[in-house]
């Protein structure tokens, strides 16, 4: 029910409640309602549930975590000890 | 055929990160944990890739009642059906609500008698339905969590300041933190953390998790859907329950903030009142349901039309009330693939695309070697 899907704003139009946007979500293009996202802008990826953009993706926040797992894998690779330290 | 790469899809499915994780929670982990995952969509996601089977025999996953589909209460499903077979009227809805039965039949079969009943992807498109049938009454039976309800809101809104008259809403809309209190406040709760369902903190942040992680002293990690989403999760609540801590953590902060998105929320305080709702096979949950305010009543389907108002039990065949609130897992229900099945359901979870017992029929059926068919 709450699946949402990542995608790319490649177009915006109108205005407040009736803001929409064209969204590419990996080749496919569909337009979504843009209202509870006034201020994304072109070239923003976006999380789309039930036909409307509901968050943008915080493109720094995605490459933290992945900075997040290569320090868990280091520590999982050098660790003799039965934990993972912060 | 070869999957497309997706942006913040993808890279999320990459098994060499699955399955360090996987190490790195085997590594940290000393004693025996339960934990919980909320949203039906994670639910699919650990017994389509089988995390479940990789995870150490320490760790129980429960599956909670994160399928808004599930808990919709067999009268709200009458009462969509005795909608539908007004004879002007259209009844939009989503396709997952097509099937789930009601005390006599379900949407699907009403359909088939002849009732006009069209599937939507969005609330709005039942807008569009509305304006191009103006001399019929449209009704959106609108179902879902915090994630779903902005997006009703959002065609109440429209609906009234574009003036159409014959549009209206039957509300099913749910919201996922009384029920988790309600689990965790039984006696016979056995749940030690929470992997807490992602896009719904899209809408609403996880402010309200705070106390809740708190007053019950367990771990909250606000988790996404992906494999790397998932068995991340786990780690971080296995980290925080080795430690002792009960904290409210958000693995899924590409997507996510504390505060979540206020203008989504804007538009449900405008449209929607909390209030206490019969969840199917759980029972009342004070604050679990939304309905629209009396700003709205114009719009508001309850309101408009003279339905049913019985109160129905469940089938006392049918244990998803026990598979909702974790107190069983899907096969260990009597009924489970012996005479409930997703063509033949008793309940909710077997028909729903993200039900419970639909996940271990699909996925975990097939591994030791039952027929799907």
């Amino acid at each position: 029910m709450c699946l949402a899907v990542p995608g790319k704003i490649i177009e915006i139009t109108g205005a407040d409640i009736e803001k929409s946007a064209k969204i590419d979500f990996g080749g496919i293009t569909k337009w979504v309602s843009l209202a509870v996202l006034p201020d994304a802008a072109v070239g923003d990826y976006v999380i789309v549930h039930a036909g409307v953009a509901i968050s943008r993706i915080d493109e720094a926040e995605a490459k933290r975590a992945f900075e997040y797992f290569e320090r868990i894998s280091t520590e999982v690779n050098e660790s003799g000890e039965n934990e993972v330290s912060d | 055929m070869k999957a497309a790469k997706m942006k913040f899809l993808t890279e999320y499915r990459n098994n060499e990160l699955v399955v360090k994780y996987l190490q790195a929670v085997i590594k940290t982990l000393r004693r025996p944990w339960t934990m919980m995952e909320i949203c039906g969509g994670q639910t699919h996601s650990i017994l389509k890739y089988g995390i479940d089977q990789m995870l150490p025999g320490e760790i129980t996953l429960l599956h909670g009642p994160g399928c808004p589909v599930c808990v919709t209460p067999i009268e709200l499903i009458d009462k969509a059906i005795a909608l539908a077979e007004i004879p002007d009227v259209i009844l939009c809805t989503f396709g997952d609500m097509m099937r789930v039965p009601g005390s006599g039949g379900n949407l699907l079969e009403a359909k088939a008698e002849g009732c006009d009943i069209r599937m939507v992807y969005s609330p709005l498109e039942s807008i569009r339905v509305a304006e191009n049938n103006l001399d019929r009454r449209v009704v959106f039976f609108g179902i879902g969590f915090e994630t779903t309800a902005p997006t009703t809101a959002l065609a109440l809104i429209q609906a009234k300041k574009r003036r159409l008259a014959n549009f209206s809403v039957l509300s099913a809309h749910v919201r996922v933190p009384p029920a988790i209190e309600l689990i965790l406040s039984s006696s016979e709760n056995q749940v030690q953390a929470f992997l807490a369902a992602g896009h719904v903190c899209t809408v609403m942040g996880y402010r309200e998790y705070i106390p809740i992680a708190e007053k019950y002293n367990v771990p909250i990690v606000v988790t996404g859907f992906e494999p790397v989403d998932i068995m991340q999760g786990i780690y971080m609540a296995i980290k925080q329950l080795e430690r002792g801590a009960a904290a409210v953590e958000n693995q899924y902060s590409r997507v996510v903030s504390k505060n979540g998105n206020e203008t989504a929320r804007k538009l449900i305080d405008e449209v929607f009142q909390v209030e206490s709702r019969k969840w199917r096979g759980i029972g009342e949950i004070e604050g679990g349901g939304l309905a629209i305010k009396p700003e709205y009543a114009a719009l508001d389907a309850a309101k408009i039309f003279d339905l049913p108002d019985e109160n129905i039990e469940e089938s006392s065949r049918c244990w998803s009330g026990k598979v909702l609130r974790g107190l069983i897992k899907p096969p260990e229900c009597p009924s489970f693939t012996i005479d409930c099945f997703p063509e033949h359901p008793l309940g909710a979870p077997m028909v729903s695309a993200e039900g419970a017992c639909a996940a271990y029929y699909n996925y975990a059926n097939s591994r030791q070697g039952k027929t799907n068919a």
